[in-house]
């Protein structure tokens, strides 16, 4: 199934052949050239300046598949809204901690979705012919600002939003009211999503908030925006995270261990919020209709027909335990406003039917710039078999998603073995 | 070993253009408490605020149309944690579907008790009616009206101007 529908010449099937996360720990060599490493990502990183962080990862990736940067062809540099790191265009700095000089180098920023959205940049340069091995890089520091909602409040525009004290909670908290008028979302449904997040990252020694929480603590915790509480949020994670992909015909060249990226896809929404909501509406606030879209894109690359059939895990970008299930709805697995009570039935959890974030997800880890390249990541570690104790088993195809702007832009992949 | 820091701060000052749609729409707001929308004449639809062009047919709107000052909420939060540079919490805002308006604005609620989170949701949720109430210092700017809940009756307790009743 790997290779079908794919239409690409001559097979360049991209295959990503590994992905280290700063900071070390699983940086074995478990097959002769490839390996995934993880992150210990971390409230704040004050032993590595930026490019040092950068830097981090990518050695640990290069090092974990015995490849040096020389080897990289091109590199895409993944880096959201600048002022997260207080650092403007700051791939300026970046640029030697991933060795692009005299290569093909690109940055993207499509916001929370800037991770997924490189991994697909790096995927197309190799679809496309032109390189064979392409290295995705990145990294954030968010605790070093230390409030990022005011910093995403100037994602608003200054003609008629910024006035308001908009910023991404506040975005999202809004969805969820619709959710819970449209479909009878409670905050309990929402807990169940953070307990659920945190005992899988509990199992996970990269993810920044591992401690195990019960349905009380979250109902407990004081409120940020309502229905938001601090335990239905994610933190501001400082640490990075490497790929490196290459092509088909580079992997058998080189005798590589691979997982197969097999559908890629990507979709926008319109900016203003208020249009998601009022008479005639193409999208409902409440949902994630253009990450549905992206998903329909991604699944009809590689094949996919039966998602809720065909796929065995997903890592979805949620930062919010809200905005979980719009996610999963999106994915196809079922349908919209049905999947709450999948929770409490256990379908996503580690050990249910189709596990959801089993790695405890954007919602325990939020280093913005690479949030999203982790959750191709981890999908291609859970396809690959080698997640360790959060391993979900027998998975063999894997989806992710990134989610970023205004609830706006949105990236998809489809990763099998 | 030691490892230092450096504190560092960005303040950067703008002079935002407005642009036509966007002048007219403030103007109106400062020197007539009206609010305005454009019609999508492809459509039907009454953008607000209103914009040059529309998101849904991509042609340009035509006309302007007065909106409100009733309106039902679309979409609320409140906010109980501080943010650098933000308003003092707790305060609640949201968007507001404005009468003979297709999309919704944005303002904040007032004179609705914070102090109960559950009890102010339930006063804030969706579709409850509101009215626009506009301050008497205006300025052209999106604060310069807020909403608040109907039939509560009589003069505005969080001080608005009586203006945009119909």
């Amino acid at each position: 199934m790997a290779k079908r529908g794919v239409a690409l010449r001559g097979r360049t099937l991209v295959a990503l052949v590994l992905a280290a996360f700063v900071l070390v720990a699983l940086s074995i060599v478990w097959r002769r050239t490839i390996g995934i490493g993880q992150s210990e990502f971390k409230p704040r990183r004050d032993d590595a300046n930026y490019p040092e962080l950068v830097r981090e990862g990518v050695t640990l990736a290069l090092n974990d598949a015995k490849r040096e940067l020389k080897d990289m062809e091109a590199v895409v540099y993944s880096l959201a809204p600048d002022a997260l790191l207080g650092i403007g265009n700051a791939e300026r700095l970046g640029v030697d901690a991933v060795g692009a000089r005299n290569k093909r180098f690109m940055r993207i920023n499509t916001g929370g979705a800037t991770g997924i959205s490189s991994v697909i940049t790096g995927w197309t340069h190799i679809a496309a012919g032109v390189c064979d091995v392409v290295l995705v890089a990145g990294a954030d520091k968010v605790g070093e600002s230390g409030d990022s909602q005011t910093i995403l409040n100037k994602i608003w525009d200054p003609t008629y939003e910024r006035a308001l004290p908009l910023g991404t909670i506040t975005m999202l908290a809004m969805s969820a009211v619709r959710a819970m008028h449209k479909y009878g979302m409670t905050e309990d449904d929402m807990a169940r999503v953070t307990v659920k997040n945190r005992a899988n990252a509990a199992k996970n020694p990269k993810a920044h908030l591992r401690k195990i929480v019960s349905m009380q603590d979250v109902m407990a915790s004081r409120y940020i925006a309502w229905p938001i509480k601090l335990l239905d949020a994610c933190p501001q994670s400082s640490g990075g995270a490497a790929m490196v992909l290459a092509s088909e015909r580079y992997i058998k060249r080189n005798k590589l261990d691979a997982v197969w990226i097999s559908g890629v896809g990507h979709c926008s929404e319109s900016y203003y919020m208020g249009d998601r909501m009022g008479n005639k509406i193409m999208a409902d606030h409440a949902d994630a209709h253009a990450l549905a879209r992206a998903f329909e894109r991604s699944y009809k690359m590689a094949g996919i027909r039966n998602p809720a059939k065909q796929v065995h895990v997903a890592e979805l970008y949620a930062p919010f335990s809200n905005t979980e299930f719009h996610a999963i709805e999106a994915t196809g697995v079922c349908k919209l406003g049905a999947s709450m009570r999948m929770m409490r039935d256990g379908f996503f959890d580690l050990g249910g039917k189709i596990p959801i974030n089993p790695s405890g997800g954007t919602l325990c880890t939020n280093a913005i710039a690479v949030s999203a390249l982790v959750r191709a990541a981890e999908a291609s570690l859970q396809v690959w078999g080698r997640a360790g104790e959060h391993q979900v088993k027998g998975a063999r195809v894997g989806i992710a998603s990134g989610n970023g702007g205004d609830h706006q832009f949105f990236g998809t992949m489809v990763i099998e073995s | 070993m030691e490892l230092l820091k450096r504190k560092e701060s960005w303040n950067i000052g703008y002079d935002h253009a407005l642009g036509e749609t966007a002048s007219y729409f403030f103007a109106q707001v400062r020197d007539n408490a009206q609010i305005y929308g454009r019609l999508d004449p492809k459509s039907g639809r009454v953008l607000v605020p209103p914009r040059a062009f529309s998101d849904q047919t991509l042609q340009p709107t035509t006309d302007w149309v007065k909106v409100g000052p009733r309106g039902k909420i679309e979409a609320f939060t409140i906010v109980y944690e501080e943010f650098k540079t933000l308003p003092d919490p707790p305060y609640a805002f949201g968007y507001v579907l404005l009468e003979g308006a297709d999309t919704a604005i944005g303002g904040f609620f007032r004179g609705v008790d914070l102090r109960d989170p559950a009890k102010a949701a339930q006063q804030l949720k969706l579709g409850t009616r509101v009215i626009t109430r506009f301050g008497e210092q205006r300025t052209g700017s999106v604060l310069d009206f807020w909403f608040e809940l109907e039939g509560k009756g009589g003069k505005s307790k969080s001080g608005g101007a009586e203006v945009g009743y119909e």
